[in-house]
């Protein structure tokens, strides 16, 4: 167990190596924080020590030898945007995606296998073709699209609901189920696959023959085993609402990581987009490590 | 009985004919591509004409002439005339990605399922390199660093796709080699480029195809992402993300702005989603006659 953590955490920070000398390199390309920053008429003088202050005059790679240097001794560097250490503005906005993540990802977990069992347990049913159509639109429509005409109707046209921002429980209805749509699609689908087969399997013929009640068969024999495939999957798609919802996010004025980075990149905050990257890949590396653990919890021939 | 050989086109259009979602879809689809190679000769004037007094016109308003049906924009010009418009550059984009992440991923799915084992190694090392990138995040830094132009547009979103088809060919590969027809074309002392372009391609291709129609809704939804975000393509050039992206400003006073491209995504993806879907059926062999029966139910 303990060398299959050691063997995963490798791999993992070998690849998070590379996403960060790339992003390093790359943000750097897109010019000179300076002129971002200072007034076009600043003197010459004032750029000079802007660039100093921000180790901005050194070679690149003296500058991301340095860069190397801080993190390893947990130092993440300093946002020029908000002049304050780019962790603490990173720590600040995740827990804003990680909400939005969880409960989404919840809320599609939750749906997707009872409507899916359920269109699997009688394919060609209604709840078959209902899934059908669903995952058939939930694959179709771009989610910008369904949040303006979210917004549209919801806030702008009934009232119900803000249009953007954050303080009540209200401001994430409207995000929550914009980003609901094209995971559930998927999923659905994946869990109409899997209890298809598992449902075909003998030991379901075994628990029918033993009068076993059909609700019963659906969601706790055969279930078990037809998660496996579908964990897999809300792994994948947890991993990229965690890297940020970044169009919904930008939409609703949400506070998260997503927006976070765009915003840095487009204001050449490089210490604040390298943060987050890392931030974000150390939360999906604890998650694909627990859905590892959830294999062995409900496939016990699975072994670390 | 003997069935009489049909020229193979005639065929294709009984199997689309027997299921009448994939028809439909197929139709719309040649009306788009018709509006994306002829649309802007056509309506590119009535797509840029300003008509200040419509502005914002509504849809379904008789009064401006059928070209306005759908509405007017911020500036009175027709939004049926510029999704016409736009179609080309939607298209285009999506076009050319799929394009050039198929041959580009085939190609080296190819060599690395039928190379060494080193060679294959590391080609699925850099594949995977790729997918762990959060690819948005890449494609905003590289477009910010270079110019969002069509071409770099088409360069990034073809990027992020080629593992997909590089993945899928060398599984197929990998599985197709040990079978008897490629032992013998072995023995018969068949040169490499013969077994992998003459005995290989020809399976592989339709498998490509399918994913590749599902791909074309994907990327079309990725650049219509890019271009809200304003980072794809830049205006005065135009696509359907873009139209739905500018007339968000103007939610309050005229939804049809957005609304409406949204609907031509929607449309268009959904047409494609549901055209893969029968060529999935129609390609493979063990289905494929689910369709022949002419889509009767035999259960």
């Amino acid at each position: 167990m303990k060398s299959f953590i050691g063997r995963r955490a490798i791999s993992s920070a070998v690849s998070l190596g590379g996403l960060i000398v790339l992003v390093f390199f790359l943000t750097r390309l897109t010019g000179d924080p300076t002129n971002l920053y200072l007034p076009l008429d600043a003197p010459m003088e004032a750029r000079d020590n802007f660039r100093v202050l921000h180790g901005l005059n050194d070679p690149l790679i003296v500058q991301f030898g340095s860069y190397v240097y801080d993190v390893l001794h947990l130092d993440f560097g300093e946002s020029i945007r908000k002049a304050r250490p780019a962790l603490e503005v990173v720590l600040e906005a995740f827990p804003w995606t990680l909400t939005l993540a969880v409960v989404t990802m919840g809320l599609v977990t939750l749906f997707a296998i009872i409507i899916g069992s359920l269109a699997a347990a009688r394919v060609g049913g209604v709840f078959d073709r209902l899934s059908g159509i669903m995952s058939l639109i939930a694959a179709s429509t771009p989610e910008f699209w369904v949040a303006i005409v979210g917004i549209f109707i919801f806030a702008v046209s009934l009232g119900w609901l803000p249009t953007s921002g954050t303080g009540t429980i209200w401001h994430w209805v409207l995000p929550i189920t914009v980003l609901f749509i094209r995971p559930f699609g998927l999923i659905l689908q994946v869990v109409r696959g899997s209890m298809i087969s598992a449902l075909s399997s003998p030991y379901v013929k075994t628990a029918r023959a033993k009068g076993v009640r059909q609700r019963a068969i659906i969601f706790v024999h055969a279930l078990r085993n037809g998660m496996l495939p579908v964990i897999t999957v809300i792994g994948d798609q947890a991993a990229g609402m965690l890297n940020g919802a970044v169009v919904i996010e930008t939409i609703f004025g949400f506070p998260g990581v997503g927006k976070l980075m765009i915003d840095s990149i487009l204001q050449r905050d490089f210490s604040v987009v390298l943060a987050s990257i890392m931030v974000t890949a150390l939360a999906i590396f604890i998650m694909n490590l627990l859905i590892d653990l959830l294999y062995a919890v409900l496939d016990p021939r699975i072994r670390y | 009985m003997l069935e009489v050989p049909r020229h193979p086109a005639l065929t294709i259009m009984k199997l689309l004919w027997a299921d009448k979602f994939a028809c439909i879809a197929a139709l719309f689809l040649v009306l788009i591509v018709v509006c994306a190679a002829i649309g802007p000769y056509f309506l590119e004037d009535a797509a840029s004409k300003l008509n200040l007094r419509g502005r914002n016109a509504p849809p379904f308003d008789w009064s401006q002439g059928w070209l306005f049906m759908l509405g007017a924009d911020s500036l009175g010009r027709s939004i049926l005339a510029r999704i016409a418009v736009a179609a080309q550059n939607t298209i285009l984009i999506a076009s050319c990605a799929v394009f050039a992440s198929l041959v580009i991923g085939g190609a080296l799915g190819l060599i690395a399922g039928y190379s060494s084992r080193r060679l294959g190694d590391t080609i699925m090392r850099l594949a995977d390199v790729i997918m762990s990138f959060p690819s948005l995040l890449l494609a905003v830094i590289v477009l910010y660093m270079m110019e969002p132009s069509v071409l770099n547009l088409v360069l990034v979103l073809a990027i992020t796709r080629i593992p997909v088809y590089l993945r899928t060919t060398r599984a197929e590969v990998l599985e197709i080699r040990e079978r008897m027809f490629v032992q013998a074309a072995i023995v018969m002392g068949a040169s490499r480029m013969r077994i992998i372009f003459g005995h290989m391609l020809p399976i592989v291709v339709p498998t490509l195809i399918t994913i590749g129609t599902l791909d074309f809704a994907f990327v079309m939804l990725a650049e219509s992402a890019l271009s809200f975000l304003g980072i794809g393509i830049q205006p005065p050039d135009i696509t359907w993300g873009l139209m739905v992206s500018q007339g968000k400003a103007y939610l309050h006073q005229a939804w049809w702005l957005s609304f409406w491209p949204g609907i031509a995504i929607i449309l268009t993806t959904m047409s494609l989603n549901l055209l893969s879907g029968w060529l999935r059926i129609v390609l493979d062999p063990v289905q494929r006659w689910r369709l022949e029966m002419g889509g009767k139910n035999n259960d």
